[in-house]
Parts: structure tokens; sequence; C-alpha cells
């Protein structure tokens, strides 16, 4: 059961005080061509919140960060960034707000005719960074990733492991305020993904950045609620007492409509038949 | 693939010319605002007009050969073989050196263009390149719509010129005509709107190569399979355009020059 994959003794910290939220969705709907992919979708994310986003594939997971980072326009609804409304914002005030996002992709997107360091350093140099200083920033960020060796090499000569790094290392090079994961470790083996995710809980509990992040395996969603970055070690380590970090919330979604929204122990306590089968 | 009533194909077409439309229409302004790509621009260039060079000369020089070793027969008949330079360099000037440089550019160019394209929108490139703060259109789109429009107009004067070195070959080496005769009546029978009319086609089939390669390739969808309709579809639809807005042009400049 959901209960088992958390282990005993949990008790929940405080986390940081709700200021203006980061994303809000207020009854968002979309419509690809006759079928509704997400019907009247509503929830908030405040910062430095973790919102990981779970459901059946084809629920509209991917839709919905590409709504957050205005890629899709909705077809109803409001969505709030940053307190903008960017359902009626033009695309170079997207842009602009754009900025402030990382987005990482399902396949990592990284352009496949350039090398890591000009797929890394791409938006820094549309920004009008200087090379050197840009190129500092690229080993900053491929150092984050554990990936420096690689600055030189082109895409189709990465693993998909080391792709996806690459595709953090991107997002993350303008430190941005939101990031969205778009299912990080899909299609990759268990030891890879607990790399990635080792890498998505160093960005959250170094930097404290507001994410949303898509998952299918619900181990990666338990490990970034119960699992903290050692910055001595560098690693991956659990709570102490198997305490639930507190800005990790959920979000279910399940045939483009939220069927749950709260903490972790919220979630594991669900009474909710759909939702205990899923997890289970 | 599933029936579509009337009603929604016409729907689709109108809706898809709309998007064309849009697009071409951004791909143009976007030259006049900043940010600009020129090392874009100037890479296009290079890859669109030095790269087609070989077709383009290839093409050129033995058109303009077979069409002086047709019309020299032709000619025979009224006693006027001395007349095919000029037969040739009005042709190649007016009608096959524009035609047949905007249809082996398409060939080349706008399959190109619709892969590239395709591909970086299936793989959700073209997304994170909005996703970095880049508009696609300026990025991609305009860089190879100016460049395409610029080098088409230079790759089709090469064409006029190589065409008509190739009829000269023939004309001397096959025919036993006198060289200084076939190109006098070559440079004779040209007149300022036949030239006009020649160099005024490729702005229309660059613009063309261009905006019907980038669009279909921005609008891939289906994965690699979509890629492939993709590509055909921009060089049918572009080698047809180019047929039909030549007939166009050349009736409305034989009705400004009249000729």
């Amino acid at each position: 059961m959901a209960e088992g994959l958390l282990t005993s003794n949990l008790r929940e910290n405080n986390g940081p005080g709700a200021d203006e939220p980061v994303v809000a969705f207020d009854n968002v709907s979309i419509i690809f061509d006759v079928k509704p992919v997400l019907n009247n979708i509503s929830f908030v994310v405040q910062p430095g919140e973790t919102r990981i986003i779970l459901g059946p594939a084809g629920g509209g997971k991917s839709v919905l960060l590409k709504l957050v980072d205005g890629l899709l326009r909705p077809d109803s609804g409001s969505i709030h960034v940053f307190g903008e409304d960017i359902t009626t914002m033009s695309e170079r005030d997207i842009f602009r707000l754009r900025a402030r996002i990382g987005m990482v992709f399902q396949e990592s997107a990284l352009f496949d005719s350039l090398s890591v360091e000009d797929n890394v350093a791409y938006r820094l140099y549309e920004e009008g960074v200087p090379p050197e200083e840009a190129h500092q920033r690229v080993l900053e960020a491929l150092r984050f990733v554990e990936l420096e060796q690689a600055i030189s090499k082109f895409p189709p000569e990465l693993s998909g492991g080391m792709r996806r790094r690459v595709s953090i290392a991107r997002a993350i090079i303008s430190k941005p305020d939101l990031i969205l994961y778009d299912s990080p470790t899909g299609g990759l083996d268990p030891i890879t993904s607990t790399t990635i995710i080792e890498l998505v809980l160093k960005q959250r509990d170094v930097s404290h950045t507001t994410s949303l992040l898509i998952t299918h395996r619900l181990q990666d969603a338990f490990a970034l609620a119960m699992n903290h970055f050692d910055t001595a070690t560098g690693r991956m380590k659990p709570n102490p007492n198997g305490e639930l970090d507190q800005t990790t919330k959920f979000l279910v979604l399940n045939e483009g409509q939220v069927v749950f929204d709260g903490t972790t122990l919220e979630l594991v306590h669900s009474k909710d038949p759909w939702l205990r089968d899923y997890l289970s | 693939m599933p029936f579509l009533s009337p009603e929604d194909f016409a729907k689709q077409k109108v809706a898809a010319i709309q998007e064309y439309a849009i697009l071409s229409w951004r791909a143009i302004a976007n030259i006049f605002s900043a940010p600009r790509y020129w090392a874009d621009i100037y890479t296009q260039m290079d890859s669109i007009g030095v790269g087609s060079m070989p077709i383009v000369l290839l093409t050129g020089f033995f058109t303009g050969g077979v069409l002086a070793l047709q019309s020299a027969t032709a000619l025979k008949a009224f006693g006027a073989v001395s007349m095919t330079g000029n037969l040739v360099s009005l042709s190649m000037v007016k009608e096959l050196g524009p035609v047949l440089t905007g249809l082996m550019v398409s060939g080349r160019n706008a399959s190109g263009m619709a892969s590239e394209l395709g591909s970086m929108k299936v793989t959700e490139q073209i997304d994170a390149m909005r996703a970095l703060g880049t508009d696609p259109v300026r990025k991609l789109v305009t860089p190879r719509l100016y460049a395409t429009v610029f080098m088409l107009f230079f790759l089709t004067i090469v064409a006029d010129a190589v065409g008509t070195a190739g009829g000269a070959l023939v004309s001397v080496a096959m025919l036993n005509l006198n060289p200084s005769s076939y190109f006098h009546s070559s440079i004779r029978a040209l007149e300022y709107p036949d030239v006009v009319q020649g160099l005024t086609k490729p702005f229309f089939s660059g613009f063309i190569i261009a905006s019907v390669g980038c669009f279909f390739g921005m609008t891939t969808k289906g994965g690699t399979q979509g890629v492939g309709r993709s590509t055909t579809q921009a060089v049918v639809v572009s080698s047809v355009f180019i047929i039909i807005v030549d007939f166009l042009v050349s009736r409305l400049m034989i009705g400004i020059f009249g000729r």
C-alpha cells in the first residue's frame, strides 16, 4: 500500500510561510481537436514548493507544464505565473517572463547541432553575456550536474542520462525562480534515475527554487519527499526520523482532472479508491 | 486516417492558409526590429546560395545546351540557324533561368528546411527554443527567408550566364556557328524589360521556397513519418507555386512592358 512507501514514525516539519503563489491555475481547460485534455484545473504552487505531478500517461501532465511556461494557451480559465496573468499576455511579454523559468523537457530537447557548451550557454548568448563569463557559468552549471568533461561533446554522443543532466544544466544556468521538470527520469534505468532525482533534490535544497516535476515513478516522488541533499557528502540522504519534506506536495491528474492536491501525508492516507489503486 | 466532412476539410485548409500568412508576415516583419540574427542569415546564405551553386551551374549549362540543339533544328527549316543565340538568351533570361533555378533550389532547400525544422519540431527543440526566450520564427524562419530571396537572385544570374554559355558551346562545337555572331545575337536580343522580368521572378520564387519550406517544417506533426510527409509536401507545394507565380508575373510584366 501507499503507506508502505514511507518509513514509520512520519512527522511533518514546518515549511516556509506562504506568500503570493508562484503558479496559480484557475478553472483552466484546454481542448485538442474535440478532446478535452485538461478540464477545469485549479491549483496553486507556493514559493519554494516542489510540486510533484503524478498520473497515468495521457492525463494531460505535460500539457499542464507547457501551459505554465506559456508554450500553450488554455481555451478557458486563467493562469497566473509570478502574479502575472499569462493567458492575456503577448508572446513578447511571455518571453520576458520565461527568463525566470527553466524547463527540462521529456526527451531533453537539446539542440542537436550545438555542442554541450553552446546548448547550456544558449540563454546566456541570447542575453548578450560576454563569452568568457558565459564559459565560466557553463562550467559551473556542468559541475553542478557532474558533467564537466562533456563540455565539448555533441548531444548525439551522449547517453540518455547525460542528455537529461545537460538539460538540467541548461535550465538552471540562469538561476531561474521556477523550474519545470517534464518526466526527467522517463525512459532511464533506475540507477540513472536516482542520479537525476538527486540533482533535482540538490537544486531544491541548495537553491530553494520552486519547481513542478512530472514523474511516473512513485519511488522518485517519494524519494523527493523523504530525502534531503547532504552538502557535506554531496549525496542524497534520508530525512532524520523519517520526516517528510513539507515543501514537497503532490498533484494527481487523471483524464484531465485533478484527483488529488495536497501533502505527502494526505496522499498516502487518502481514502479515494482510484488513488489507492494507483498508488499501490 | 479518419474521414473528414467537407466542412471540416474546408476549415482546415482556411486555417492552414491563415497560419501560413501569419508566419510569412512575421518572418518578413522581424527584420525591422531587434534582435536580428545576422550570423544565421550569413550561414543560410552560404548553405542555400553557395551550396546550391553546383546544381544551378549544371542545370543552367545543359538547359542552354539542349535549348540550342532543339531550337537549331526548328530554325533550320526557316534558314535562321544564326538566330539560335537570340532564342537561347531570351528563353534563358526571361523564363528558363528563373524557373529552373527556382525549381532546383526548391528541391534542394525547401525540402531541407522542412526536414530540419520538422525534426526540431517533433523533438521539442522548437518548444525548447521558446522556453529559452527565443522567438523561433525570428531565429529560424527570418534568416532562411531573407537568405533565400537574396541568394536566388544571384543564382538566377549565374544560371542565365552559364545557360547562354552552354548554348554557345553547342552552337559552336556542334552546329558550327560563329561564336562572335552567337554572342552578338544573344546580347542584341535582350532588352531592358526582358532582364527586369527575368530578375523579378527570383524574388517571388525565393519567398515561396523559404516560406513554404519553413511553414511545413514548423507545422510538422506525427514523429519521423510526419517529417517525411512535411518534406514531400514542401517540395511539391513550392514547385507548383513557383510555376503558377511565374505565369502570373510573366503576364503582369508583359502587361506593363508590352513584351
